[in-house]
Order: C-alpha cells, then sequence, then structure tokens
C-alpha cells in the first residue's frame, strides 16, 4: 500500500484586516491509490481551502504536499501543468461552476486542447468517450450549460474532471446542490469510476451521511484543524472528539422509534483569525477545562485512530 | 376528500398554476391535506414538486401574475382565505399564519438594524407604542438564544445560524397560530441545524403553535411533524401519519426516495437511486405522472388519472399497483 497523496504540516493562512486568518493550521494526512480520502466540518472550517491548496489552486503558506512520493510543494509552472493532468477537482455547483458560453463538447475539450496532446480530430473522439463514461447523451454534445438539469451538469463537470485520466480527484461537494434522487445518481457513478478507473477521491462535504457512504478513511476538521481521522466505519462507531460525537449526534435519523441521544452544542464557531494557541473547540465543548488551553497534538488513540484532545482517554474511559 | 369541520386547517383541492411564456406550469395540482391545532404536518419532495407554491397560497403571497390559484379552497378554522379581499388577508399574515423563509441570508433587509425589524411586525400588528414594540422585539431575541443587546446590529454581523433565528422571532414575534416554515434549516450546518430544530420544538410545546414544514430532508421531517405529505409533480402521492410513513411507504415514489438517500442508520452498498428525472411541470406526463420513472408501472398507469386512495386508516396513496394493507 502506498499513499499517492501526502500532506505534512499543511498550513494555509490568509491576510485579512483583522489578522491573521488560519483556515487550514498544521493538517497532516495520507491518501492511498484507490481510495477516498472524507474530510468532513462545517463552514468555515476549511475544508474546501484544504482541498484546494494540495492541488495547488492556492499556494500553501507552510508545510509539504507529496503526489505518488514526490513534493511538490514549490512545483514550478512547468511542472504545474503536468501535475495538473493527474490532479483534479469536481465543484460544489454544477450552476456557476461551468463556463455559460461553452458547449458541453467544448467544456469537455478544453482541457484536451490544452494539453497539447490531442489533434481536434482525436478530442471529439475523446470528448465523446468522456460523455459516454458519465452517461451524458451524445445528442445533448452542442447543448450549452443552461439547457441541461443540475445532474447533467454535475456530469459535465465529472466528464471535464476525468479528461486526461487523473490519478486523483478531489471533489468539493459534488453532490449538495442536487436532490436526493439525482443525488444517488452521481454517487454512484463516482463509484463506479473510481472501481473502474483505480481513482483517488479527496471527498470533501459537510454532509456525515453522504461522506460515510463514499469513504474508506474520514478526517474530521473544526476551524482549520484535524480533530479525527480514522477509517469510515470506526468513526461512526467509535467516534472519540467531542466535536465528532456532537456533530454525529446532531444529523437527524430517519429512525423514528429509537431516537438518539442528543448532544446539542451551545453557541457557534469561533473566529479563526488569530485562534488561541490551545484547543479550537474549547468554547463549545461540554467537557473542557484549563489543561484544554495547550496545543493539542494528533495522537493514536486506538490502532489507526487518530485524535487531537487531551481528555480524549477520560471522555471515552479508555 | 377531506372531511371538514374538527380541523384547525384544510386545504381541498387546492391548484395552483403559473403562466408563463404561452405556457402554463402545473405546480400544484389538486392538494388536500388537513392540519389539526397544536400539531405538525410536513410537506416532503424535491425541488419544483410545489411545496413553496401550497405554503406561499396559504400566505396569498403568490406573485399574481405568473401565479393563479385556479381551483380549491383553504379553510382557516372553517374560513375560506381564498375569499378573503386583501385588506382582511392583511391582517391574518404575520399575526394569525406566518412563515419562516429558506434562506436567512436574502430575507432580512441588510440596512435596518435586526431589533428593528423585529419591533416593525410587532407595531404593523399591534397599537404598541415603538417603545413597546421594541421591548417585545428584545424580548422575542432572548427567546430564540441571541443577546437583547445585539438589538441594534445590522444582519451582516449575524451568522447564517443567528439570522435564521432572527427570522425565526420575526415569525413568532406576533405570536401566530400557524407557521410556516420552508426548509427553515436547509442553509445551516448540522449543530447549528439540531439548536434550531430544538429551539423550534420548544417553541411548538409553549406556544401551542400548529405548523407546516417544508423540507426534503427525510431525517428533520422524521424530527419535527406528526403528520406528512409526500408531493410529486404537485400532486399528494402518499400521506399518512409519520409512523405510516415511514414505517410503511408505500407509493413507488415515497420508497425510491428513502431508497435513494444514503444514512447514518444503516449501511448501504451502493444507493438505489430513482431513475430519470422529474417531470417537466408544463407538460407533465398522461396518467400517474410518476409513470415515466416507475418500476411497477404498466400500462394502466398511463391511461388513466390516479387517484388518491385511503390503503389503511388515515394512509393515502395514489398508485393502482399498491393493494391496500390489511391490518
Amino acid at each position: 500500500m502506498s499513499a499517492l497523496v501526502e500532506v505534512k504540516n499543511l498550513k494555509k493562512y490568509f491576510e485579512t484586516p483583522r489578522g491573521m486568518l488560519h483556515a487550514v493550521d498544521d493538517v497532516s494526512f495520507s491518501i492511498e491509490t484507490g481510495k477516498t480520502m472524507g474530510i468532513v466540518g462545517e463552514s468555515g472550517c476549511g475544508k474546501s481551502t484544504l482541498g484546494r491548496v494540495i492541488i495547488h489552486l492556492l499556494d500553501s503558506t507552510d508545510g509539504n504536499i507529496y503526489f505518488e512520493g514526490k513534493d511538490i510543494t514549490h512545483a514550478n509552472a512547468r511542472q504545474l501543468r503536468k501535475l495538473r493532468e493527474n490532479m483534479k477537482i469536481i465543484f460544489q455547483d454544477p450552476y456557476s461552476s461551468l463556463n455559460p458560453r461553452l458547449t458541453v463538447e467544448q467544456t469537455i475539450m478544453e482541457p484536451l486542447l490544452i494539453s497539447g496532446k490531442y489533434s481536434s480530430k482525436a478530442c471529439s473522439a475523446e470528448a465523446e468517450r468522456l460523455m459516454d463514461m458519465v452517461g451524458i447523451d451524445q445528442r445533448l454534445r452542442l447543448a450549452y450549460p443552461h439547457e441541461l438539469d443540475g445532474g447533467r451538469r454535475q456530469r459535465v463537470g465529472i466528464a471535464r474532471a476525468l479528461a486526461l485520466n487523473p490519478r486523483f480527484i478531489v471533489c468539493d461537494e459534488p453532490v449538495s446542490a442536487l436532490d436526493v434522487s439525482i443525488q444517488a445518481q452521481v454517487l454512484n457513478l463516482l463509484q463506479d469510476l473510481q472501481d473502474q478507473y483505480e481513482l483517488t477521491y479527496m471527498f470533501v462535504t459537510h454532509d456525515l451521511s453522504v461522506v460515510r457512504h463514499i469513504s474508506d478513511d474520514i478526517s474530521v476538521m473544526y476551524l482549520g484543524v484535524l480533530v479525527e481521522t480514522c477509517a469510515s466505519k470506526e468513526l461512526f462507531r467509535h467516534p472519540l472528539h467531542p466535536y465528532t460525537q456532537a456533530l454525529i449526534s446532531a444529523v437527524p435519523t430517519i429512525d423514528i422509534h429509537n431516537k438518539k441521544q442528543r448532544v446539542i452544542l451551545e453557541g457557534e464557531i469561533t473566529s479563526p483569525i488569530n485562534p488561541k494557541p490551545g484547543c479550537r473547540f474549547k468554547k463549545r465543548c461540554i467537557y473542557h477545562t484549563d489543561q484544554c488551553d495547550a496545543p493539542q497534538q494528533l495522537e493514536e488513540i486506538l490502532p489507526n485512530h487518530f485524535v487531537a484532545c487531551c481528555r480524549v482517554r477520560e471522555i471515552n474511559q479508555l | 376528500m377531506i372531511e371538514e369541520g374538527t380541523s384547525f386547517l384544510t386545504v381541498n383541492d387546492l391548484v395552483v398554476e403559473y403562466t408563463s411564456e404561452g405556457s402554463v406550469i402545473h405546480a400544484v395540482n389538486g392538494v388536500s391535506f388537513s392540519l389539526e391545532r397544536g400539531k405538525t404536518f410536513g410537506l416532503v419532495g424535491e425541488t419544483g414538486a410545489g411545496k413553496t407554491s401550497i405554503a406561499k397560497a396559504i400566505l396569498r403571497i403568490l406573485p399574481d401574475p405568473p401565479a393563479k390559484i385556479r381551483r380549491g379552497q383553504i379553510l382557516l378554522e372553517g374560513e375560506d382565505i381564498l375569499k378573503l379581499d386583501e385588506k382582511a388577508m392583511r391582517k391574518i399574515r404575520g399575526r394569525k399564519v406566518s412563515m419562516i423563509f429558506q434562506d436567512p441570508m436574502t430575507a432580512l433587509n441588510p440596512i435596518m438594524k435586526v431589533g428593528k425589524q423585529i419591533a416593525e411586525v410587532i407595531k404593523l400588528h399591534n397599537k404598541a407604542t415603538n417603545k413597546q414594540a421594541e421591548a417585545e422585539a428584545a424580548q422575542m431575541l432572548e427567546l430564540v438564544g441571541i443577546p437583547a443587546d445585539r438589538f441594534n446590529e445590522f444582519p451582516h454581523q449575524f451568522s447564517g445560524g443567528m439570522k435564521q433565528r432572527v427570522i425565526i422571532a420575526m415569525a413568532l414575534a406576533c405570536n401566530p397560530e400557524l407557521l410556516l416554515a420552508d426548509e427553515p434549516t436547509t442553509a445551516l450546518d448540522v449543530t447549528i441545524q439540531a439548536q434550531v430544530l430544538e429551539m423550534i420544538n420548544k417553541l411548538k410545546r409553549e406556544l401551542d403553535t400548529s405548523m407546516i414544514m417544508i423540507s426534503h430532508n427525510l431525517g428533520v421531517v422524521a424530527e419535527i411533524c406528526d403528520d406528512l405529505a409526500v408531493i410529486y409533480a404537485g400532486e399528494v402521492v402518499e400521506r399518512g401519519s409519520k409512523e405510516a410513513i415511514f414505517d410503511r411507504a408505500s407509493h413507488p415514489y415515497t420508497q425510491g426516495l428513502f431508497a435513494a438517500v444514503p444514512t447514518l442508520d444503516e449501511e448501504k452498498e451502493r444507493l438505489a437511486p430513482i431513475s430519470g428525472l422529474p417531470p417537466d411541470p408544463s407538460n407533465l406526463p398522461i396518467g400517474c405522472h410518476f409513470h415515466p420513472r416507475c418500476p411497477l408501472a404498466d400500462e394502466q398507469c398511463k391511461i388513466e388519472k390516479i387517484e388518491l386512495r385511503e390503503i389503511e386508516s388515515g394512509h393515502y396513496c395514489r398508485c393502482i399497483k399498491v393493494a391496500a394493507m390489511e391490518n
């Protein structure tokens, strides 16, 4: 087993008039080839920024990014061009992420043309193949995005991401703008493509049910920090971090006979601008004590189950 | 279709159409349901099913043109509010019936202090002085968990969850008897959603408000509703108590919805999507509107209009393929 993508102590800060915004703060993890890493957290936790930094849509502030074992943190423009054939992204909103003035075919062909690897005839044939792969009818080849419904638009986004046969795709909330019946179609498509082409996904979402369904491993983020990471099944069976526990308990369940015990969090996510060194979750945590003012380290609490909480053993009686 | 009399709100055979560039969009096609006082009724369905049009028809705030209520009755305590004139309707809106809108980011006035926005509603419906109204508005803020000293702040200074609470405070300011909640938590994060749902449940208990909850999220509906209707292409395809629908979902569309969503409660290797797309509301399929996507459909489903049938006591289903249940 080898890691296709690995990040070490990755940081992304944004300068704002009110101070330094710590969007991603000291995040480390790795994703193995052919697997899906789910990144879950609430709005503003830095999960989308993390995805964008990894594929170099944003520059990192500090730390390292490895792809196929090579350090690509400071890749230059020429190296990036090569890398981007292998690292793609599917965006959240299929309504605003497609160029309204390009047809379906042009949208899918654009990365092929830019690569310079295909003649225009080969491009067209390749676009046709990609449309078949994601299940878009050939008759929609010349349609514009406004003529398509959300599910089809997202398929166009997926086809474009698949152009040039990438190995790694960041899926940034790819189904949250879609209705449930369509959402299931797109999730199944992503799974099928992964099985067929051994794709590696980083799946960014706020939806715990979706992330549980699609991921092999899950990392939970809170205010720029990774608070818990482990296998998907393990996370839902034994959530250890108080934030993960609250997050999972907050999801409304369709089981009307067994109401679960709910942890209702007080307050809201605090500001990521100039955060204090201690636990970022402290303010909302029901277990917080003075110990929590010290910096928290991600620690292996159970085999392959990492948690950043100084009281985790006490809280979970481990 | 629905017995009148005992219910607090009865919607009977409601038909709403939109006219656009010569074509007619059939948004709501003969919807009937009733709601008892103090209960919560859920309207579940996907985008474009007509849920919001139903709520807006009850408040009579559909934009006319293009929208027209073609047929039906909306009986509020026995009185048909579709027959009321605008002046009488204004007395009902905000005071007797009020609505929580979906998007907290756009439902507030960006250049008006949040406290003032709540006070405005109170003043409009009560004989209150500015001072009284503002004092009451401050109380409402506290009620939804916002410190009253933030009265003078503007919406942009509030987070999404807090804006949604302001909207809820506004909707509750005149102690309405009926609250229409249109996807009140869809724009919120789960931990904030849990807070808001808990607050709505608490307020409902304390103030005995009746409520219509519109949502596409089955979990939210399970959490908060007593009865519900599943809406597809402007029609009720299944209606009944929460227990009936969640335990014994009968319509193929309802069953499809349950199979299509990933949940935390059970592991699904693969989701079962509903094939195809929702129909074009300006060109609905003849017969059962769901037949092009339905795994059970045969020739019969394409011919006749399907009626809502009672398949067990209080549980209705619009499908000829579903047999009545025996107890």
